[in-house]
């Protein structure tokens, strides 16, 4: 894998993104974000907590520039390239005719980068991700648990300024998602990276993200923002904590806050 | 405690093998009989057909007994199957022929929403109208007759691949769509790493069904055509033997056709197979 980025403690870290009074409506009508105001820096857990239509998603897609916002700016610092961004869905969106290797190498392929040239690069995300042996597996030889983490190793492979994970592991079990939640913040130590986290459970959101923002929905909006000082690497003790159970009741009152507003 | 709990049940172990054992039974007689049952009724079916025409003692310019027709297949061998061949490559052609354009027809309208909507309803309008109904005025202005067969094929047999493709091309999977927007793909990047190898299922249904659809076309073309230019296909030798009331040639030429018809479906469904075992859920192999 390429060099991992420092992790600078917050207050110095760069900004990587912003969003800036950021609206969108759909068909003039459905408000799905109003408002919208986030800084992203690098090294940053963000985990977007809310209700379902709140417009986690639609925030992630503005992001993403799948869409343009109807009014207000998402700016980056600097320019952005095509690998600068990994995406990770709720479904594991992986190609079924090709090998997990093939799958992972979808972003240079897609900048003309032949298997050969990246070979390493492809063998280190799949490391990264706990994968090494499945190289020349097909996707529907894995448990969906391991699908994801080729996900996973396939948005992390460009070494990107931004990973956006919508809901990821929400389909998946209890045991398999406590176990992920533990790798993606091992990955994170490891490699550095920045991430913007949509779920919509108040555990996960506290145990990850070093920030929770937490939205209501009709219309889509930033309703309150936690910091969860505590430092990585976190564990089991981290999860038994009174600290952690703390956190996740503010997160929860502020999630019942937002469902309430909505109701 | 109940007294129902003392009814001690089977061990549960025991109860799950026999069960198991029971379904693999099942399973092993289900593959014998899908080759047995087939067999049995074509063997009974052809004792039937010997029966009613010895015991009728009906003539063979009316209907020729399984015996004859097989002994016609062999002595008129060479005719047939110089004829078989002939039929086979214009087959074969409109077929490749048929791919091309459905294929390239069908990248064409995901490629362009306009193209689609100026051609989509010409393709459905010749797939409508029986191509018997068509073929003679292809064969007024078409002089080569090579050329008139393939057309009367082709119209016949583009369809099913056109239809099913561009409905490939148009299930590629959203995520992976998006995805490939944030990485930047070109059209053409998108075309060929993500529709193109969705639509591939979609594509070999449509193959299946275009080979045996190619068949009749050739086959009804030359029933129009007649005979000339070219050597003469088993369409025209089926024809030809009725003219001259040789019904167990008839029989022998219609065996070989229905036979050819069977041969491209079992390639196809192997090439589908091949293509797809080791992604798609209908090349999958489940339990139970
Ligand atoms: N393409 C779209 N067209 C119309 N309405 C949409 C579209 N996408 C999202 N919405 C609406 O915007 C709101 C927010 O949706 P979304 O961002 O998907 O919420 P979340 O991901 O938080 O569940 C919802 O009310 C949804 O119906
Ligand atoms: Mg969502």
């Amino acid at each position: 894998m390429t060099d991992p980025r420092p992790i600078l403690p917050p207050g110095q870290r760069p900004l990587v993104l912003e969003m800036q009074g950021v609206d969108k409506s759909f068909n003039g009508a459905v408000v799905a974000l109003r408002k919208m105001n986030l800084a992203v820096h690098e090294g940053d857990f963000i985990s977007l907590l809310g209700p379902s239509g709140c417009g986690k998603s639609t925030a992630l897609r503005l992001i993403s520039g799948l869409m343009p916002p109807t009014a207000g700016r998402i700016v980056w610092n600097g320019a952005v390239q095509a690998g600068d961004l990994g995406v990770v869905f709720q479904e594991p969106t992986l190609m079924p005719w090709a090998t997990v290797a093939q799958n992972v190498w979808l972003p240079f392929r897609l900048r003309g980068q032949s298997f050969a040239s990246v070979r390493d690069r492809i063998a280190g995300a799949l490391a990264l991700v706990g994968l090494e042996n499945f190289h020349n597996a097909y996707p529907r030889e894995l448990s969906g648990g391991m699908k994801m983490r080729v996900s996973i190793a396939r948005a992390l492979v460009t070494n990107p300024r931004l990973i956006l994970m919508d809901e990821p592991f929400a389909a998946l079990d209890e045991i398999t998602r406590q176990k992920l939640n533990n790798d993606l913040l091992a990955l994170k130590a490891k490699i550095g990276c920045t991430v913007i986290f949509v779920t919509h459970s108040v555990f996960e959101s506290v145990f990850l993200s070093d920030r929770v923002v937490v939205m209501a929905a009709r219309p889509g909006r930033v309703i309150r923002e936690l910091a969860v000082p505590a430092p990585y690497p976190r564990d089991m003790i981290f999860r038994t904590s009174p600290e952690y159970a703390a956190l996740c009741r503010d997160a929860s009152d502020a999630l019942v806050e937002a469902i309430g507003v909505a109701a | 405690m109940t007294l129902a709990d003392r009814h001690i049940p089977p061990a549960p172990d025991a109860l799950f093998d026999a069960e198991e054992a029971r379904r693999a039974r099942m399973k092993r007689i289900e593959g014998v009989a899908k080759w047995l049952l087939p067999v049995l009724v074509l063997a009974l079916g052809v004792l039937a057909w010997d029966r009613v025409v010895v015991w009728n003692d009906i003539p063979h310019y009316i209907l020729p007994g399984p015996g004859l027709v097989l002994q016609t297949l062999v002595k008129d061998w060479a005719i047939l199957f110089d004829a078989l061949l002939v039929t086979l490559q214009i087959t074969l052609m409109a077929l490749a022929v048929a791919v091309i354009g459905g294929v390239g027809l069908a990248v064409l309208f995901t490629q362009s929403r306009w193209a689609e909507m100026s051609f989509y309803p010409y393709a459905v309008i010749l797939q409508v109208t029986p191509v018997v109904s068509i073929a003679p005025l292809i064969f007024i202005y078409v002089d080569n007759r090579l050329a008139g067969l393939l057309l009367c094929a082709w119209i016949v047999a583009f369809f099913p691949i056109l239809a099913n493709t561009t409905l490939g091309l148009k299930s590629a999977d959203h995520n992976l769509t998006d995805l490939m927007r944030i990485y930047r793909a070109t059209r053409w990047q998108r075309l060929r790493y993500l529709q193109l190898p969705s639509a591939l299922p979609y594509f070999l249904g449509g193959l299946r069904i275009a080979g045996g659809l190619s068949l009749i076309g050739a086959v009804v073309a030359e029933y129009v055509a007649g005979t000339g230019g070219i050597g003469s296909g088993l369409a025209f030798r089926i024809l030809e033997a009725g003219y001259r009331l040789n019904i167990p040639r008839m029989f022998a030429a219609l065996l070989l056709i229905a036979l050819t018809g069977v041969v491209i479906f079992a390639g196809l469904s192997f090439l589908s197979h091949m293509l797809l075992r080791k992604w798609h859920e209908s090349a999958l192999k489940r339990e139970t």
